[in-house]
């Protein structure tokens, strides 16, 4: 056992923090800073500057701009990357779509989208929930018939993040009604610009416009868009959502945020030992998850995941919630204005959407629950 | 960094578990040992010695064998995991510590030795009646010649010592250390309600010799042997709480009501889940404060003592309390070993700080930094 990173490791260390604190515009990370709604435009250009210096899909296939780095490696970028105050990569491409079609794309569909995937310039929806189908992905009735060299769709999907930014949509859809629903599902790549398909917004508790509906009505789509053969949807959903389990402990932004609370509240802080006794439990919880995350991170040579990575989900996202919880309580009557103000203010009237909105948290991305049955079952061999 | 143990420290993982798990396997074996005096099996602490385990600390000038903290970890982890009533963490790690810390090299080598050895039990008598948690003595007090007033209470295997460390108030203020030997002090046995044995001492004038030079204020060196102690009791936590997930899961497997096995139900097995969380999550910080004592700053330690401490603590009770509930009425026996193993866990956590405790210290330096670098602590290493 060692603590200390190896030479190399530390280097890299500073390698990445000096980018993302030079490289990366510093008003895209004041704006992370101060909790404020990134545009459009921000997160394009912050995924640019990273892509600008291979930063921005480290983790794919080599030949489409992967760097072939250790599991320790994409950790110690991941969390620089949140304390730097950057926005980690667009998940949709980064994370989700861009490693499916590298993996089981045609060559013909890694020439046209990998490079743009990579480089934002297309902007990637997920068209996976249905309003009967969340944890249960495998019960969705979107569907999809071939008519000519068309597949026609037909259907809903929902919680579609960021839809009304989006420029394509990975969807998957029902190719056969007729057997095991797992086995009838296919993965197609579908141009948000489509006739027959319209986003409608869902307002959410935070007041914001975050996620939409995606209605689908004899949408038209070109049957070399789909991905993998028909009915193998449900094999790329599995390896989709298995790399969207990587990295779902936000510990360093979460860290980052606990620190400014200590910061902008230091006078309620220094009056209060039930505050302080509360931020010393959060921060020794985060130190043991960003631990067990360096634990697994280190241990991850062999492929095969630590069993210890299902808790950083778990445990990942209660804290995330637990830390906008206190920043609401150590704002009180200031997280009941709206509007702008000074900066501290500014930072307390966004506290009450950020904590609403962080409810999503253990809900998305397999509910927590879905995680205890992960370790109960597959862990525990409950 | 790396988190695993190299091809030695896992033989010596192999080479513990097979001396001290074959031992207590069996639960009945263990009840026998801890009931009869002097609660511990005198032949399996011999054995100990032989495999070269009391020494594992100290250097090979005074006797030992010099090994790190890692090694002390596996050690106390293998213990707690059958919850083995040898005094390793009081007697090597506690009151063999503070010698190694504070004593004259003839002191070391005579007293380590005989450690090492396993000829002679050490105890460190340092909690006193109507004290909590803390480095410095009170009511005991050394008058200027060396002799000792005042009492004792809790002290790990303090009837069966054959060489008692004792905190005391100089008369110069500060606290010292002191050698009682010769069965010195009257000492009053008794078990601990984890089958454990403890003792309270009274002193009146009784001889003593200083640990040390002079008998000079080392208040600093006994908080530094605390801290080392709260993590390697740390690791012994971790081990108990590894078997009462483990025996919680099997138990959820095999147990039929209903008709059917407990794990059939959906509530059970996700407390289950939430109890490997707080396991895993002990794990890491365990293992990363007993790397941070590797890495030998004293103020790192300290903090680390402190905040592996609260960890445990809160994971120890969550762990000990769901293991008897869902074993149910079995887990209240004393025939059946879950319950003393939360006994076990309760009585750790009290040894050397509760969680209210370690927070009270960490709340301390809250807004000397902004956020924790847990790999800064390598950066002195």
């Amino acid at each position: 056992m060692q603590l200390a990173l190896s030479e190399e490791d530390q280097q890299f260390r500073e390698e990445m923090r000096s980018y993302f604190t030079t490289k990366v515009s510093e008003e895209i990370r004041t704006t992370v800073a101060e909790g404020r709604e990134l545009t459009r435009e921000q997160i394009v250009q912050s995924m640019q500057e990273l892509n600008a210096g291979g930063l921005a899909v480290p983790h794919w296939p080599e030949e489409w701009g992967g760097r072939g780095w250790s599991e320790l490696k994409r950790h110690i970028w991941h969390e620089e990357m949140q304390a730097a105050c950057v926005p980690v990569p667009l998940a949709f491409n980064a994370s989700m779509i861009g490693p499916v079609i590298a993996q089981f794309g045609t060559d013909e569909q890694k020439q046209e989208f990998l490079p743009k995937t990579a480089n934002l310039d297309i902007w990637w929806s997920q068209g996976f929930s249905e309003p009967d189908a969340g944890s249960d992905l495998a019960s969705l009735r979107t569907t999809a018939v071939l008519d000519g060299d068309d597949w026609v769709v037909n259907g809903q999907k929902t919680w579609t993040t960021l839809g009304q930014y989006g420029d394509w949509i990975f969807t998957l859809v029902r190719t056969d009604p007729e057997v095991k629903k797992q086995a009838g599902i296919s993965m197609l790549l579908i141009d948000m610009k489509s006739e027959g398909l319209e986003v409608r917004p869902i307002e959410l508790i935070d007041g914001g416009h975050e996620v939409n509906e995606v209605w689908f009505t004899d949408v038209r789509v070109p049957a070399k868009n789909m991905v993998g053969e028909v009915n193998s949807g449900w094999t790329q959903a599995k390896f989709l959502l298995g790399n969207e389990r990587v990295g779902v402990a936000p510990v360093g932004a979460t860290k980052r945020v606990l620190a400014r609370a200590k910061e902008v509240a230091a006078a309620t802080i220094a009056e209060d030992p039930l505050f302080r006794a509360r931020i010393v439990e959060l921060e020794n919880e985060l130190l043991a998850l960003e631990l067990t995350a360096l634990r697994v991170a280190a241990h991850s040579a062999g492929g095969e995941p630590h069993p210890a990575s299902s808790v950083l989900k778990l445990k990942g996202t209660e804290l995330q919630q637990a830390v906008s919880e206190l920043v609401v309580d150590l704002g009180g009557p200031a997280t009941l204005a709206s509007g702008e103000g000074d900066a501290t203010l500014a930072w307390y009237r966004r506290s009450t959407p950020t904590y609403l909105n962080l409810r999503k948290a253990s809900i998305y991305g397999g509910s927590n629950e879905i995680q205890r049955q992960i370790i109960s079952r597959g862990i525990l061999g409950l | 960094m790396d988190f695993s143990y190299d091809d030695e420290q896992n033989a010596l993982r192999d080479a513990v578990k097979g001396l001290v798990g074959k031992q207590y396997a069996d639960w009945e074996k263990r009840r026998q040992t801890a009931a009869e005096d002097p609660g511990f099996d005198e032949k399996l602490w011999t054995q100990m010695a032989e495999m070269g385990l009391l020494g594992l600390p100290f250097s090979e000038d005074d006797g030992g064998v010099g090994a790190g903290p890692v090694e002390i970890g596996i050690v106390c982890r293998e213990l707690g995991r059958v919850l083995a009533p040898e005094p390793y963490l009081g007697s090597v790690v506690y009151a063999g510590g503070l010698v190694a810390a504070v004593g004259t090299p003839e002191q070391r080598q005579e007293i380590l030795g005989a450690l090492s050895g396993g000829e002679s039990v050490l105890a460190f008598a340092h909690d006193e009646p109507g004290h909590r948690w803390g480095p410095e003595a009170h009511d005991v007090t050394a008058d200027g010649e060396g002799r000792l007033t005042g009492v004792k209470d809790g002290v790990l295997h303090g009837a069966r010592a054959d060489v008692l460390v004792v905190s005391a108030v100089l008369p110069d203020g500060g606290t010292g250390l002191f050698l009682v030997t010769d069965g010195g002090g009257e000492r009053t046995g008794y078990s601990t309600p984890d089958g454990g044995r403890a003792a309270r001492i009274t002193f009146d004038s009784t001889p003593a010799t200083p640990l040390g030079a002079a008998a000079a204020d080392v208040t600093s060196s006994i908080a530094t042997v605390q801290d080392i102690t709260r993590i390697m009791a740390a690791n012994q936590a971790l081990g108990a709480m590894q078997t009462q997930l483990k025996a919680t899961v099997d138990y959820l497997k095999s147990r039929k009501q209903f008709g059917v096995t407990l794990n059939t139900f959906q509530a059970l097995n996700f407390r289950a889940a939430d109890m490997y969380t707080s396991q895993e999550l002990t794990h890491s910080l365990v293992d990363w404060a007993t790397m941070v004592v590797a890495a030998g700053d004293p103020t790192k330690v300290a903090d680390a003592a402190a905040r592996v401490g609260l960890q445990v603590s809160r994971a120890g009770r969550h762990v000990g309390q769901e293991a008897i509930q869902l074993h149910g009425g079995i887990a209240m026996t004393a025939e059946y070993n879950v319950g003393t193993f939360t006994a076990h866990l309760t009585a750790l956590d009290h040894l050397l700080g509760d969680a209210g405790h370690h927070l009270r210290t960490l709340d301390a330096q809250l807004t000397s930094y902004d956020a924790i670098d847990p790999l800064d602590v390598a950066a002195t290493a």
